[in-house]
């Protein structure tokens, strides 16, 4: 069993039009070990399923209206507020991509992480504060014995970022989202950041649900990955068998229009066209109107998922062909 | 901290010889010849003369002004001409009133303010916060002499509960019992200040709710109850005692009508009589001392804002 497996999730969004359905019928598993990586462009929908999953979701305007998310064989959508609370910062966790205001900045970091510590663990305050030292330490905060008093203003936004994956680590979460968690970084701390996260998990087997616009990033990082292209998924694949076999244009797409650092191209290549608005209804591929391969049938005709090979879906008419 | 606070200290400095020049110029500008007013229509030209002489009125303005702040400095605020007494200690005798009545109406505005608010910022849209929100919107508008007067007009004279007018000393027959001449006027005056910090507690809390911080608070699995006072208000607060040097500010003006409506003996009332009277040693001295307190409660607030949030920086 997946220790998470989230079916057929609908999330839509209350617009003067009414509702808007902005993440369509989505399902993906995540194994004990493993990290998924979700890419799509911004506005996709991966942030709003990452929400979801967590139970962060807020304001009247943003709701589920279908599916389930197990964790652990039990979905947390039909938990209550205490019960999804107590699975919260301590079996499923999550990092933000804005590490320069994710952090409370009245609060010292070294008690920020000490609270999640004590809302979860039965720990006296004298060892919660022994644990955030060896936490600091863990995620390579020089220093950790005079770091654990900063204030989140006096630390580089790197710095900042480590100190959420400490405390998003700090009750050894089974499953850690992370959204976004390099964007607003650097390229050198991006890398710095990547590598920890990648090295914790194979300390701790956490399981890694990893966001990012970037493809990049993703193949870098990655055990599997799932395209997203506006609140569906269309193409999942092994990080490997993907990118040795991509069978969807969006996909293609995003993967040329990665720059190539040894090739020596003036030209990058872009999708053309925008995604339409969430609120324009196509009755056929949500990708049609910007796909150079598409034709007649896929104006009109929704694609269903076509198995590529064990384990390898696309969402394409002509995913049975290879390209 | 220490060093920040003495640092401020001496920057008060200057504001304050920049106030008192102010404040002895504000006496000169009125037209009207003190002398003149002070004996009265019957005096003779050689009579107002000799007095003007006598006050000092015939020296340089400059040579006045040196003479009265080397006065000032000494503790000695002048000759009162109504009452023909000191006017520190015709402030002092106000001074009783006037603090034990700023002491109630700030912990009316604390004690009403803060929960109220927080209260309708975290049930935002519920009937609790739209009628808080009504009646803070009605009790920020009333003006002070109306709802004092309507207060006693119910209160003092429907039900009697509560007297209407005049305060005698605690320290007279009475003693701490006293005190409840001061709860119409307190609440009269902390009504539309109280008013102003729900509104402002509510509209602070809800703009930080939104904040990416606490979106991880909510992360860690935080009780709601806690998220909303140790994330959310905890950085609502430092907005909201910024807003407290501008209180107090309204808070003296809105006395010296309030003291006025319910015939209270405090310093606000002093100020109007005495400016009727023309009795300009106590309208300066009390303008004087108003100065002064307003400049230390800003520094209070200022110190109070820079313990509460650390990126403040006290160099």
């Amino acid at each position: 069993m997946a220790l998470l497996e989230v079916k057929n999730l609908s999330v839509a969004i209350r617009q003067k039009q009414g509702l808007i359905t902005v993440v369509d019928n989505l399902s993906f598993h995540v194994d004990e070990n493993e990290t998924l990586g979700i890419v799509g462009e911004s506005g996709c929908g991966k942030s709003l399923t990452a929400l979801s999953i967590m139970g962060l979701l807020q304001g009247s305007q943003v709701r589920i209206t279908e599916g389930t998310v197990c964790f652990d064989g039990v979905d947390l959508l039909i938990l209550g507020p205490a019960e999804r609370r107590a699975i919260m910062g301590d079996q499923m966790a999550m990092i933000f991509q804005e590490p320069m205001t994710s952090l409370n900045p009245v609060y010292r970091v070294g008690d920020q992480i000490v609270e999640v510590l004590l809302q979860h663990l039965k720990l006296s305050r004298a060892a919660a504060k022994q644990r955030t030292l060896e936490l600091l330490d863990l995620v390579r905060i020089p220093n950790p014995i005079l770091q654990i008093n900063s204030y989140p203003h006096q630390m580089s936004g790197g710095q900042r970022q480590r100190i959420m994956i400490a405390m998003a680590l700090a009750c050894s979460p089974r499953i850690l989202i992370a959204d976004e968690p390099t964007t607003a970084l650097d390229v050198t701390v991006q890398k710095e950041v990547l590598d920890l996260m990648g090295e914790l998990q194979r300390h701790t087997g956490t399981a890694i649900v990893l966001i990012s616009h970037d493809l990049g990033v993703i193949a870098q990082t990655c055990d599997r990955v799932a395209v997203m292209y506006r609140g569906k998924i269309v193409e999942t694949a092994a990080t490997k068998a993907l990118f040795a076999d991509i069978r969807h244009p969006y996909t293609k797409g995003l993967l040329n229009s990665l720059p190539l650092v040894d090739g020596d191209v003036e030209w990058l290549d872009t999708i053309p066209g925008q995604v339409p608005g969430i609120e324009t209804v196509l009755p056929g591929c949500a990708f049609q109107p910007r796909c150079a391969f598409a034709d007649e049938r896929c104006s009109y005709e929704k694609p269903n998922d076509i198995r590529v090979a064990g384990g390898h879906w696309a969402r394409c008419h002509y995913a049975g062909q290879s390209t | 901290m220490l060093s920040y606070t003495l640092k401020r200290l001496l920057t008060l400095l200057p504001t304050l010889i920049a106030a008192s020049i102010l404040v002895f110029l504000f006496v000169h500008l009125i037209p009207g010849d003190p002398a003149a007013v002070l004996l009265g229509d019957t005096a003779t030209p050689q009579e107002i003369a000799a007095l003007t002489r006598e006050m000092g009125l015939d020296k340089p303005l400059w040579q006045q002004y040196t003479l009265w702040l080397s006065e000032v400095a000494k503790g000695n605020l002048g000759q009162s001409i109504f009452f023909k007494a000191p006017v520190t200690s015709i402030i002092a005798d106000g001074a009783q009133t006037s603090i034990l009545l700023a002491t109630m109406t700030i912990f009316w505005i604390i004690i009403f303010g803060i929960p109220i608010g927080v209260l309708s910022a975290t049930r935002q849209g519920s009937w609790v916060d739209q009628l808080t929100s009504g009646l803070a919107m009605f009790f920020a508008s009333v003006p002070t002499f109306w709802l004092g007067l309507y207060l006693i007009l119910i209160f003092a004279v429907g039900l009697g509960w509560f007297p209407s007018s005049g305060f005698p000393s605690i320290f007279d027959e009475g003693g701490i019992s006293n005190l409840r001449y001061l709860l119409l006027p307190s609440l009269t005056l902390a009504a539309p200040n109280a008013a102003l910090i729900i509104r402002l507690v509510r509209a602070s809390m809800l703009d930080i709710s939104r904040e990416d911080h606490v979106r991880t608070a909510r992360a860690k699995g935080l009780h709601p109850t806690k998220v909303a006072i140790k994330h959310v208000f905890r950085n609502a607060l430092i907005t909201v005692v910024a807003a407290f040097g501008f209180t107090f500010a309204a808070l003296v003006s809105e006395a010296v009508v309030t003291e006025t409506v319910f015939s209270l003996p405090g310093i606000g009332r002093l100020v109007v009589q005495s400016i009727l009277r023309r009795d300009y040693p106590v309208i300066q001295g009390v303008i004087l001392v108003i100065v002064v307190l307003y400049l230390f409660i800003n520094l209070l607030v200022d110190l109070a804002y820079a313990m509460l949030d650390p990126r403040v920086s006290l160099k």
